[in-house]
């Protein structure tokens, strides 16, 4: 037998690896994947183990990685997959070049960062200062006269007094004279826009009125430094009088983290400043350019080999966590592990061994020992690429006890037989085969392109299911006989019509009798007859009864095989009781009553029908045919119902009452069987011995013997007898309830068998239908221009206006085949498209 | 009984040989065993559902409730013309 009926056969080794050899064999050892090792040092804290340091040496240089990564994904620069194959850990002295390596990347690019952040706030100032003098331009030039604009604007702010000097406006600077007059200033400045109207209140509240402001907006957004976000900004300027309130507005500027900006007052500092600020700003941005190209560059170096190097990391990190898992033998000189390894693949690794300690250049060869255990091995059951997908299934219910049957191997076709049963549809069903196909033909370049997203990896992943479902749906298509809710008649229809005329028309619908001529007394040889897709009122009544029928046959059926799989296991581990006392009695209580019920769907299928030739044989029609569901309650409550009516028999074979009362009390006895049978043997067992144990021990103390042989039996003596009962209780309980209940739930096979075939007519009605009319007006019309583009005609109706260079007399028809052209050469014609009277146009065009 | 041997000799023929004779062919290697279960599941499965459907159909208790314009397409393309 394959060894995917079992898992595989495990024995535990014991590995001594030299300290030089045991990073190089590890690291074979993980290339292979088949052994699983133990922790040796359970009580060691994570901190304290031998190899902390060097784990906590990769994560580090994991961490560097990392913001490698964020900086070349911030760039939008494509890392490159790892192409071929993919790379081997690399040895201990490699570790060290690789953390230089990173090291001086990570150095370079936050450098680089700094003094590009450091560049961006130089420009942004620059550029804010260019606004402001270009923004304050407007307000200085809205108060026209005097040389200096500002004078006008004191004129109005300053009442009407000789006594004042009315001077140049000074920019915060005092003449000594006149010291003891307000002098009215600003400031200019650059806000965020959205604490504009805070900001104007605040000064109005806090200046009592006494300020004045103006702003206007940047139109263009500004970078901001830190956050590399655009944000928009306005540009202020303050105008007030005094040197208090040049304080307050001073102070309120910071609160409102609004940068301020020397700015001179008269227009040819201003143009001097605005000159110097251009030719500033250009420098600064070639230098940011500059920059900006060294850290692509950088990182598009970077980008080429880091997930090369995220793979090394990530190994060496995981041959260092295992060879934590190691103990260290006395001499210090030696690596100690316990490793669990499938029997048949002792020599693979006996190889790899032997390569590691060649790569290493060490002389001592590894010891691998075989050790014999109680313990219970792990699972392994080896899978290649098909049967992988459908291990996982499995192992989504629960893992199989160690060399225990595997349910794998069967899955392989009820699995997509079970969904088929579902689906059935020839149509979606080809859909789905031939997209499963293309995943499985393409693999390997589908695989290449490591594609991340995680739905597209789901269906991948389960390409094989996704082929074989959609195989099974088109067969159970083919037998359900639906194609996109269409039915095929290849074998001609088992059913006539027989009605006369004047029967059809004076009826709106009729129904065709099985016990009359109307059917042809025998079915159609493949599947569904064709006629049911087509009896819209009561296909969904028969469709009902067979596919509930059939969900539960194959239920059963199913059932039943996974009880004989136990019946494999009780044999292959030698539990002979067991097979008596648990296989037995489960296989007749599923057998008694549900296994019964579904020969009473074939009693039913074949006693009761049409009699031909006369159809005059009422007990076996389908008048008296009884249903299967009564019949099965009326059984488990031991009531006989009598057929409610006239010339029907109560039964539906005789002794059928009999039969049935003997089965249910029958099925009844085995559940105290399943449920004491099996403590029972294993009490007697117990006390067997236990006398056993007492008369050898007392034997091996006369020898002086080793009492071995019964020692590890009288573990298995402290097995309390209570819990042998809860354990088998809980075991008959769910085996009856659950027999029970999930016969019940194999009806969704027809349920969702049902709700398909119902949503497929309406993909049918409400779009495929629609789209493929549509398909045939649009394909209609376009060939209806292809073929206007060829001909010179015109009809009244104009409908077609395209005109060409062919011959104005040759005819031709209009694309639907009417003769436009013939009446077209007459004076008077008629287009027959649109029945317009008119004469053709000097430049005709085709109808 | 609304048996016809011929179908049912011809797809139990046909299963039979996929699911006993085939599985003697199997290509020896690490895979025969699954090939042969595979083979056998695929030929019993198939086999059940299609005799179900065969069984359902041959015994019929209801017939399809058709529409009268179906009726008449009926007769036209399916034999059966109608009678007065």
């Amino acid at each position: 037998m394959g060894s995917l009926f079992r898992s595989e056969e495990m024995t535990l080794c014991q590995l001594f690896l030299q300290s030089e050899a045991a990073y190089a064999c590890v690291s074979e050892l993980g290339e292979l994947g088949l052994v699983q090792f133990r922790d040796l040092n359970p009580d060691v804290n994570a901190f304290q183990r031998k190899f902390v340091n060097e784990v906590r040496r990769c994560d580090e240089m994991e961490r560097k990685l990392r913001y490698l990564e964020k900086e070349i994904r911030r760039d939008g620069i494509p890392m490159l997959e790892i192409p071929g194959e993919v790379p081997e850990a690399p040895q201990p002295r490699e570790m060290i070049d690789l953390e230089a390596t990173f090291e001086k990347l990570e150095n370079e690019l936050r450098e680089v960062n700094q003094n590009a952040e450091a560049l961006k706030r130089n420009y942004l100032e620059l550029t804010e200062l260019k606004h402001i003098l270009r923004k304050t331009q407007v307000f200085f030039d809205e108060h026209e006269g005097g040389a200096s604009t500002t004078e006008s604007m004191t004129r109005a702010l300053i009442s009407d007094d000789p006594n004042k000097h009315m001077g140049q406006v000074q920019l915060g600077f005092r003449d000594k004279q006149e010291s003891l007059e307000f002098l009215p200033c600003f400031v200019a400045g650059v806000i965020l826009r959205e604490r504009i109207p805070a900001f104007e209140r605040m000064l109005w509240r806090a200046c009592r009125g006494n300020v004045f402001l103006r702003q206007a907006e940047i139109d263009t957004p500004l970078e901001d430094p830190s956050s590399s976000d655009q944000v928009y900004k306005s540009v202020f300027i303050i105008f007030f009088q005094g040197d208090q309130l040049k304080t307050r507005v001073k102070k309120i500027c910071e609160g409102f983290r609004a940068t301020l900006y020397p700015c001179p007052e008269a227009p040819a500092d201003r143009r001097e400043m605005a000159m110097g600020v251009m030719t500033r700003i250009e420098d600064l941005n070639t230098v940011l350019g500059q920059t900006q190209d060294h850290r692509h560059r950088v990182l598009v170096a970077a980008a080429k080999n880091i997930k090369n190097w995220f793979v090394k990391v990530r190994k060496i990190k995981a041959i260092y966590h295992t060879l934590n898992l190691f103990n260290l033998d006395v001499t210090q000189k030696c690596l100690i592990a316990e490793c669990w390894v499938p029997a048949l693949d002792l020599e693979t690794i006996q190889l790899a061994l032997r390569r590691g300690t060649e790569r290493s250049g060490s002389s001592v060869p590894p010891i691998l020992n075989r050790m014999e255990t109680l313990e219970d091995p792990p699972t392994y059951n080896r899978t290649n690429k098909f049967t992988s997908a459908f291990q996982n299934l499995i192992y989504a219910y629960g893992v199989a006890t160690y060399r225990e049957v595997n349910p794998a191997p069967y899955t392989i076709i009820t699995f997509p037989f079970l969904f088929a049963v579902m689906f059935g549809d020839l149509g979606h069903g080809a859909i789905m085969a031939v997209f499963g196909f293309w995943m499985c033909y393409k693999e390997k370049p589908l695989q290449a392109k490591k594609i991340d997203s995680e739905i597209w990896n789901i269906f991948f992943g389960g390409r094989y299911i996704v082929l074989l479902m959609g195989l099974f749906s088109m067969y159970t298509g083919l037998i359900y006989n639906d194609i996109f809710s269409k039915s095929l008649n290849i074998f001609g229809s088992s059913w006539r019509q027989n009605y006369n005329e004047s029967t059809l028309t004076t009826a709106k619908s009729l129904q065709l009798n099985p016990d009359s001529m109307d059917y042809l007394q025998h079915p159609y040889p493949f599947g569904i007859d064709p006629v049911w897709q087509l009896a819209e009122a009561n296909k969904i009544i028969f469709m009902n009864a067979y596919k509930m029928k059939i969900s539960i046959i194959i239920g059963v059926f199913h059932m039943l095989f996974g009880v004989c799989l136990s019946l494999w296991n009780h044999l292959y581990f030698k539990r002979r009781i067991s097979v008596y006392v648990e296989f037995i009695p489960q296989i007749l209580f599923l057998l008694l009553l549900f296994f019964y019920m579904v020969l009473l769907m074939f009693i039913k299928w074949t006693s009761y029908g049409p009699s031909p030739p006369n159809f005059d044989d009422v007990r076996t029609s389908g008048y008296c045919a009884p249903s299967i569901l009564i019949t099965f309650i009326n059984m488990m409550l031991f009531k006989t119902d009598p057929n409610m009516r006239t010339d029907c028999d109560d039964t539906m074979f005789a002794g059928q009452m009999g039969l049935q009362k003997f089965f249910v009390i029958a099925a009844l006895m085995c559940v105290p069987v399943m449920l004491f049978g099996k403590p029972y043997f294993i009490m007697k067992e117990q006390k067997a011995r236990a006398s056993q144990g007492h008369q050898s021990i007392e034997a091996s103390a006369e020898n002086g013997t080793a009492g071995g042989a019964p020692v590890p039996a009288s573990a298995h003596h402290d097995e309390d007898i209570t819990e042998v009962f809860i354990h088998q209780a809980i075991h008959t309980i769910e085996y009856v309830l659950g027999s029970v209940s999930h016969t019940a739930s194999y009806l969704r096979l027809w349920a969702l068998s049902l709700a398909h075939a119902q949503l497929a007519e309406v993909a049918w009605n409400m779009l495929l239908r629609k789209g493929i009319s549509t398909l045939i007006i649009i394909h209609t019309l376009s060939t209806c221009r292809a073929a206007c583009r060829t001909r010179r005609r015109t009809c009244a109706c104009g409908r077609c206006r395209w005109r060409t260079r062919s011959s104005p007399r040759s005819r031709g028809t209009c694309c639907s085949g009417k003769a436009c052209s013939p009446r077209a050469t007459r004076a008077a014609s008629t287009c027959t498209w649109c029945s317009r009277a008119g004469p053709p146009s000097p430049s005709p065009s085709w109808c | 009984m609304g048996v016809s041997i011929l179908p049912i000799a011809i797809f139990t023929v046909f299963w039979g040989v996929v699911g006993i004779v085939c599985p003697f062919f199997a290509p020896k290697g690490p895979n025969r065993g699954i090939i042969q279960v595979v083979l056998m599941l695929t030929a019993s499965t198939c086999w059940l559902f299609w005799l179900c459907a065969y069984m359902a159909q041959m015994n019929p208790l209801i017939g399809p409730r058709l529409s009268n314009e179906t009726l008449i397409w009926i007769s036209r393309t399916w034999g059966n013309p109608i009678s007065d």
